[in-house]
């Protein structure tokens, strides 16, 4: 289901939904953000805060383009939140109610911890490299001790608060870590960087020739940009969830026994009870239909691309929405028993699967913070066994946990995400886990879903040759009149032709249309609808026309393959990746889709329950797979999968699920995705490398006790610009991978 | 030499303002709308003397 469905939907919500989220201030007046998609530039901002603006009960309105929020003020007394959607309605936008509770955020918090940080670091690395450069230049020339230990003194009373509050991330995540009996990357930076500031104050003290501060906090300092970048991805990523997230919020109306109605939140239904749900409406609950007949869209469930009549006695499922006319349904599952929560309950389980995933990163970490200990521990133990005395020993020791501290190493996964992600962002495709480029790396099998994703989910008339065209212009005529999908897919067959006037028309809801043209009695829909026997084996897809007595014709529907689904799938198997095809359609429609792509692998009716065991089979014949799907169906099975893909049009549960959203309507974002993915890899395989070579050639001189304060400082900066500088020829090659 | 004893503070004093104007930026919401900033300066202002001003 589209996401623009979503949005009338709340939008047309009652005033109780409105009123739960808005925030009092202390001068009387309310405040609440909207969600508004459809901006994108300047114009939209300035139509926005301007139709805003010109009310004067409004006091505040800004636009955040980032976001796509909008943050208005108001006096309750003097214009409703309801006005303020039909003002943004009234300009071209549609606006949801912002939950504010979802707004909340770690990610933004801890960003700004990040940032903060990062800057008193990189102040403090600055001043501080400013007296070590001083005091380099004169250990070579004719600097007297006295200004040396002023110098000294100076860094070392700018570095040690700058230590204390920008370390402060690194030395929370290495004692979790310590916590859990496990080392990470943090525990040898904390180290490091600890000793190294401890040691050098000792040094200052005793007024030594050799001090380390400027390499304890610049050593913070790249690592703070590494981490600093790893989590603005990661933010950005979870902004874009947060804001489909607040899309759901929904309510539903209850139908007490003496008729009166009220609004409740969906978590507040209880079995037995009766909603009522407005053409247009989600279903809020699972249940049976009492009274009503209307099309219900249940793609989110079965992920079957046509509407399904509903009537009396019908099941209908929570989260499908309802098309063409009102429903009265009594509940029988509500709030944490539905499909569609089961569903999510399918989906976590798988998901935790997947968080056993180590990244590359930790994966390093595992064999290097033991391997810098022991080496560290064993220089410290080898000069003090040739007799050296232990203050020697203790400074070599420390200047090979900070030669050999991972500053490249932590840069060395971030940068090329970030470059990564960047590449993929421009062409419209939204990486939203940080390991999902690492994860794309490794598949070998790709799996798609049918409806919605190899097609495009609009539907088209498939006989068109088979009919007259004064019956479709006379079909045509009719279904103008109907929102239904179906209706709207004869209109547009009938393209441009001239349509006559129909009088009289009637829709029957779940039945279909008729109506006079012509003075002809036309009858439009289900095949009891015309009078006539069912093909019952093709039966969701067809519509009957009946014209007078004449005999009936029917018209056949099927949904379009995206424009390159063929191209992409050829590539796919170029590039050596084996293709599968997996979709809860009928047997018939996905034989056919499979036949014209040339995949020889495919499921049809498959349950989401099915899907989730087909990729479980996958995963342990070793293979490692990619889904491609968009249904609520296919949420269990992303989240199963090795790495998933999500088009944008995709319901919201799976684009949260999936570790990658793109956009338009072609499918070569699944290629463009994996190559990138590919080419990211073998970068950070390199920086990997680059950054081992650097250790090989410093850590033997740190050993050795030949590691001044200046080697250090030139390495580590070195180091970590070789890594950056590799990071960006992904952009550079941009146009050959 | 005794030329340190003020031009130490001067390039540490420099390096503070230009700190503490990046932290007072990054508290007064600066960094929240980078791509929104960016756009507000193709606004025509002639036209919106009836705008609210932002706080």
């Amino acid at each position: 289901m589209d996401s623009g469905q979503t949005i009338s939907g709340s939008a047309a919500s009652p005033t109780s939904d409105l009123a739960r989220h808005l925030r009092r201030r202390d001068d009387g007046q309310v405040e609440l953000e909207f969600l508004v998609p459809g901006m994108h530039c300047a114009g939209c901002m300035q139509k926005i805060e301007r139709a805003l603006g010109q009310e004067p009960a409004i006091s505040h309105a800004r636009t955040n383009l980032s976001t796509r929020r909008v943050l208005a003020r108001w006096r309750p007394e003097g214009i409703s939140g309801e006005d303020i959607i039909g003002k943004l309605a009234a300009v071209g936008f549609d606006a949801t109610p912002f939950n504010p509770e979802l707004a909340a955020s770690a990610h933004d918090a801890q960003s700004r911890e990040l940032l903060k940080a990062m800057a008193v670091a990189g102040f403090a690395a600055g001043n501080i490299m400013l007296l070590s450069v001083s005091v380099w230049a004169g250990l070579a020339q004719d600097m007297e001790a006295t200004t040396r230990h002023l110098f000294h003194w100076i860094a070392a009373a700018i570095a040690l608060p700058a230590v204390a509050y920008s370390g402060r991330p690194f030395f929370r995540s290495a004692l979790k870590s310590l916590a859990a009996k496990s080392l990470n990357m943090d525990v040898p930076i904390a180290i490091a960087v600890i000793l190294a500031a401890g040691a050098s104050l000792f040094e200052t003290a005793r007024g030594g020739a050799h001090v380390y501060f400027d390499a304890s906090v610049g050593l913070l300092f790249f690592l703070l940009i590494g981490r600093y970048l790893d989590q603005r991805m990661r933010a950005r990523a979870s902004s874009a969830v947060k804001n489909l997230l607040a899309l759901q919020a929904s309510s539903a109306e209850v139908v007490a026994e003496d008729g009166s109605r009220h609004w409740v939140e969906p978590a507040a239904l209880e079995v037995g009870m009766t909603v009522a749900v407005p053409a247009g409406g989600k279903i809020p609950c699972d249940g049976d239909v009492v009274s009503g007949q209307s099309t219900v869209d249940t793609s989110l469930v079965t992920g079957e691309s046509l509407p399904r009549t509903m009537t009396t006695g019908d099941g209908v499922f929570a989260g499908t929405v309802n098309l063409t006319g009102p429903l009265l349904v009594r509940v029988t599952a509500a709030h944490q028993d539905t499909v569609l929560a089961e569903v999510v309950r399918l989906m976590e389980a798988a998901e935790q699967g997947r968080n056993r995933y180590v990244r590359i990163a930790d994966r390093v970490a595992r064999v290097y913070a033991p391997t810098v200990h022991i080496l560290a521990a064993g220089t410290f133990a080898g000069w003090l066994a040739f007799g050296f005395g232990w203050h020697p020993a203790m400074m070599a020791a420390i200047a090979v946990l900070i030669i050999t501290c991972p500053c490249a190493l932590g840069l060395a996964v971030p940068v090329v995400q970030v470059v990564a992600g960047g590449r993929l962002f421009e062409r419209g495709i939204l990486i939203k886990s940080p390991d999902a480029l690492e994860r794309l790396a490794e598949v070998d099998v790709v799996v798609f879903d049918k409806t919605g994703t190899i097609t495009t989910g609009s539907i088209r008339l498939a006989n068109r040759a088979e009919i007259s065209d004064s019956q479709l212009t006379l079909a045509a005529a009719l279904a103008r009149h109907s929102t239904h999908p179906l209706s709207a897919a004869i209109v547009a067959a009938a393209g441009d032709a001239d349509l006559p006037e129909a009088t009289g028309v009637t829709e029957s809801a779940g039945h279909g249309l008729a109506g006079t043209v012509d003075g002809r009695e036309l009858r439009l829909g289900s095949a009891a609808w015309i009078g006539t026997e069912a093909d019952t084996d093709d039966a969701a897809a067809v519509v009957w026309l009946g014209v007078g007595a004449e005999p009936p014709v029917y018209l056949r529907f099927e949904s379009d393959l995206r424009a390159d689904a063929v191209a992409v799938v050829d590539t796919l198997k170029e590039r050596g990746y084996a293709v599968a095809l997996i979709s809860g359609d009928r047997p018939q429609a996905v034989a056919k889709a499979a036949a014209v792509l040339g995949i020889t692998q495919w499921e049809a009716e498959a349950t989401p329950a099915r899907k989730t065991a087909f990729l479980e089979d996958l995963a342990d014949k070793g293979q490692k797979a990619l889904m491609v799907g968009d249904g609520i169906n296919d949420a269990p099975a992303l989240a199963a999968a090795h790495a998933s893909l999500s088009p944008a049009s995709a319901a919201d549960v799976s684009q949260t699920t999936a570790d990658c959203v793109f956009q338009g309507d072609r499918l070569a974002p699944v290629v463009t995705a994996l190559d990138t993915a590919k080419s990211a890899h073998r970068l950070v395989t390199e920086n990997f490398g680059l950054s081992f070579l650097y250790n090989v050639i410093a850590v033997p001189l740190a050993v050795a006790g030949l590691v001044t304060p200046l080697i250090a400082a030139i390495a580590m900066s070195s180091s970590s610009l070789v890594v950056t500088l590799n990071a960006l020829r992904l952009r550079l090659l941009g146009g050959l991978v | 030499m005794s030329a340190l004893v003020f031009l130490i503070p001067v390039a540490l004093g420099l390096g503070l303002i230009g700190l503490i104007a990046f932290l007072w930026a990054l508290k007064s919401g600066q960094y929240d709308d980078l791509d929104g900033a960016a756009n507000r300066i193709l606004f025509d202002e002639d036209e919106e003397d009836d705008e609210k001003t932002p706080d």
